[in-house]
């Protein structure tokens, strides 16, 4: 059992109320806890390491909610879009839904964050399905080097969804570069389209299955 | 510099008759008469020929000739050849090729097979070098033309001391398919490299090229040109990314960019397969990849994003001592990439973006880190040095579509190489001296 669904099975209840109670906030980024302020003079050491401590607790309790909470709205996004299409093309969409990137940077954007939070509960659900992730970049830039930039999106992606408990051995990557664009403009327009991770199912998923929160 | 000795400088325009002629002292047998000054270009003047494709021998030569960017090429058209031919023996009227500003002129004589050239100089009023030249298969193919152009590099060496590059070709790549062409732009053809094909690059003695492809089967690959076979460099092979494979100049080993979900490193690889493929790169999950060997084989210049953003770093062969090679302050985007280094070691050119978006080619110096600017007209990309460390071939966007250009960085001339629109990434050879290209030279 992984790290990631006994924190599930504990917290169902939470989750619920979470879910009614805050639903707005389900975008909102986990808080981190700062980092720890260097020791402060003698007498003053025991209040402020208290204080300090109960932030920390009360941080760390607020990031795994609002992970927990990440988590069950891209369950319930992913059913959503699942009924939406009818069962099984929702589910592949999901999957396979493109993330995009900025110019000559292999960081995954709030937007891809999201595409790809939505994938992990259906790649969860079907342990299975293997994906491969293909890294592309726009025409700019030295062709060779965008070789290697496109190998780096596919890793971003893969190591996004590897750190949310996706088994590695089912993520391949492989880049394709400038040389497969989506969109053949040489405008920002479809730029921005060709810096992209593409998702395709290699094996599994014939018959996908629904996610459960 | 080789030419510093000589004392006379050479002018086709203004001295065509009376040269005064400085001792011969250009080593290695070089027996032209001629004061070669690299700053002039002395006219020369091409006879026309007879025998079986002379025409097309004699263009060839011309063109070659006038590609050198080391002459002026004197047309004839205009003259009447029937007073080309001197009085006595194999002499010409050298009066007359005087008035027209040629300083020497080639005679060709194609025999059975063989294509006899006769050098004149016109100061000196005599034959100053002949050979003949074997040429090499049926006409207009690729040996034939490679023959010729054997012919015209040694025309150069006579009166200048220095080999043409008319005998190299230029592989490049076009929808993912690897092409050969002749220096002078002749016979464009497809290898039958097919298959996401990218980065050709070639060995030392210019025998073979190392090329990478790309996609869910990336391989680094060794294709033979006589064979016309390639094989897979087998422990440079594992998954996911291999890129921008380079021959050292010793041709006992590759190095390719290797990349997986940690980045990119350079390695290094036998060609005869017999290790494994050691990293040589320190790139700490960056991407590290276009790596150019130093002519001496003892450092490597490559492109790195370990600041954030493409770079061109120097290093030693052995993966220690990297340094950045280009400095920020030309050019105010953070991006320099596809580096080759000099034949002669001096320089390695680049490609830098500008303001504009676009990309530039650039030249910097291992001495004193000084810049050069060679384009501004298009985008400008992927330079690579011709032989004799003066001309680059680059892929441009200035006509409209991609294609690649010539540029002789000395004087600033352009020339189109390529007709087929998408071209990139050019890879100029060695000189490729065919093996039927000369037999013994005959001197008088």
């Amino acid at each position: 059992m992984t790290a990631h669904s006994r924190a599930a099975a504990r917290s169902i209840s939470i989750a619920v109320v979470a879910s009614i109670v805050v639903i707005g906030a389900c975008h909102k980024k986990p808080e981190v806890a700062p980092a720890p302020a260097p020791a402060p003079a003698a007498p003053t050491v025991d209040s402020a390491a208290i204080r300090d401590s109960i932030a920390r607790a009360q941080a760390a309790r607020d990031a795994a909610l609002a992970r927990q909470r990440a988590y069950d709205d891209s369950v319930r996004r992913a059913n959503e879009a699942a009924t939406a299409a009818g069962d099984q093309t929702g589910l592949r969409n999901t999957v396979t839904a493109v993330v995009h990137f900025d110019f000559d940077r292999s960081e995954l954007r709030d937007d891809a964050r999201a595409t790809l939070d939505a994938k992990v509960p259906v790649l969860m659900a079907n342990p299975d399905l293997t994906i491969r992730v293909a890294g592309h970049t726009d025409e700019r830039g030295s062709v060779e080097y965008n070789i290697a930039l496109g190998q780096r999106r596919a890793a971003s992606a893969k190591r996004y969804l590897t750190e949310r408990g996706i088994a590695a051995t089912r993520i391949e990557t492989v880049s394709f570069g400038e040389g497969r664009p989506v969109a053949d403009g040489h405008d920002e327009n479809a730029w921005a389209q060709n810096r992209r991770d593409e998702f395709e199912i290699t094996a599994g998923g014939s018959r996908l299955n629904r996610p459960r929160t | 510099m080789r030419f510093s000795t000589f004392v006379v400088v050479f002018s086709a325009i203004t001295l065509p008759v009376c040269v005064a002629h400085a001792q011969d002292t250009t080593r290695r047998g070089v027996t032209i008469g001629l004061t070669y000054d690299p700053t002039s270009r002395p006219g020369i003047a091409v006879l026309p020929a007879t025998g079986a494709f002379a025409d097309s021998i004699r263009t060839i030569i011309q063109r070659d000739l006038d590609y050198s960017d080391r002459f002026t090429l004197v047309p004839l058209e205009s003259a009447d050849p029937t007073t080309f031919r001197g009085t006595t023996g194999a002499g010409l009227n050298y009066p007359i090729f005087a008035r027209l500003g040629a300083a020497a002129v080639v005679q060709l004589t194609v025999g059975d097979g063989v294509l006899h050239v006769a050098l004149h100089d016109v100061g000196k009023a005599g034959v100053m070098n002949v050979q003949d030249f074997r040429i090499a298969g049926r006409a207009y193919t690729r040996d034939w033309r490679m023959s010729v152009h054997g012919a015209s590099d040694e025309v150069e060496r006579w009166i200048t001391g220095l080999k043409g590059i008319a005998q190299t070709h230029i592989a490049f790549v076009v929808g993912h398919r690897i092409h050969l062409v002749d220096s002078d732009g002749a016979g464009d053809e497809a290898t039958p490299v097919s298959g996401n094909a990218m980065s050709p690059s070639w060995s030392g003695v210019g025998n073979q090229l190392t090329y990478a492809t790309f996609g869910t089967t990336s391989r680094i690959m060794v294709y033979d040109l006589r064979t016309g076979h390639s094989r897979l460099l087998h422990n440079a092979t594992p998954s996911h990314a291999n890129l921008t494979p380079v021959f050292s100049p010793d041709g006992s080993s590759i190095v390719y960019a290797h990349a997986d979900d940690d980045g990119s490193d350079l390695y290094l690889v036998a060609t005869d397969d017999g290790a494994p493929p050691r990293r040589i790169s320190v790139g700490r999950g960056t991407d590290n990849v276009q790596p150019s060997f130093s002519p001496d084989g003892r450092r490597l210049a490559f492109t790195s994003g370990r600041v954030g953003h493409p770079e061109v770093y120097i290093m030693d062969a052995d993966g220690t001592n990297a340094e950045l090679l280009t400095s920020f302050d030309f050019g105010d985007k953070n991006y320099r990439s596809d580096p080759d280094w000099s034949p002669d070691g001096r320089l390695v050119a680049f490609q830098s973006q500008f303001a504009d978006g676009r990309f530039q080619i650039m030249t910097i110096s291992l001495r004193d880190r000084s810049t050069k600017l060679l384009t501004s007209e298009g985008s400008n990309e992927q330079p690579s040095w011709a032989p004799d460390g003066r001309h680059l071939v680059f892929a441009s966007t200035r006509s409209g579509g991609r294609e690649l250009w010539v540029l002789d960085t000395e004087s600033g001339r352009l020339r189109q190489l390529s007709r087929a629109a998408g071209a990139e990434l050019p890879a100029w050879s060695p000189r490729l001296g065919s093996s039927a290209s000369t037999t013994a030279a005959s001197r008088p």
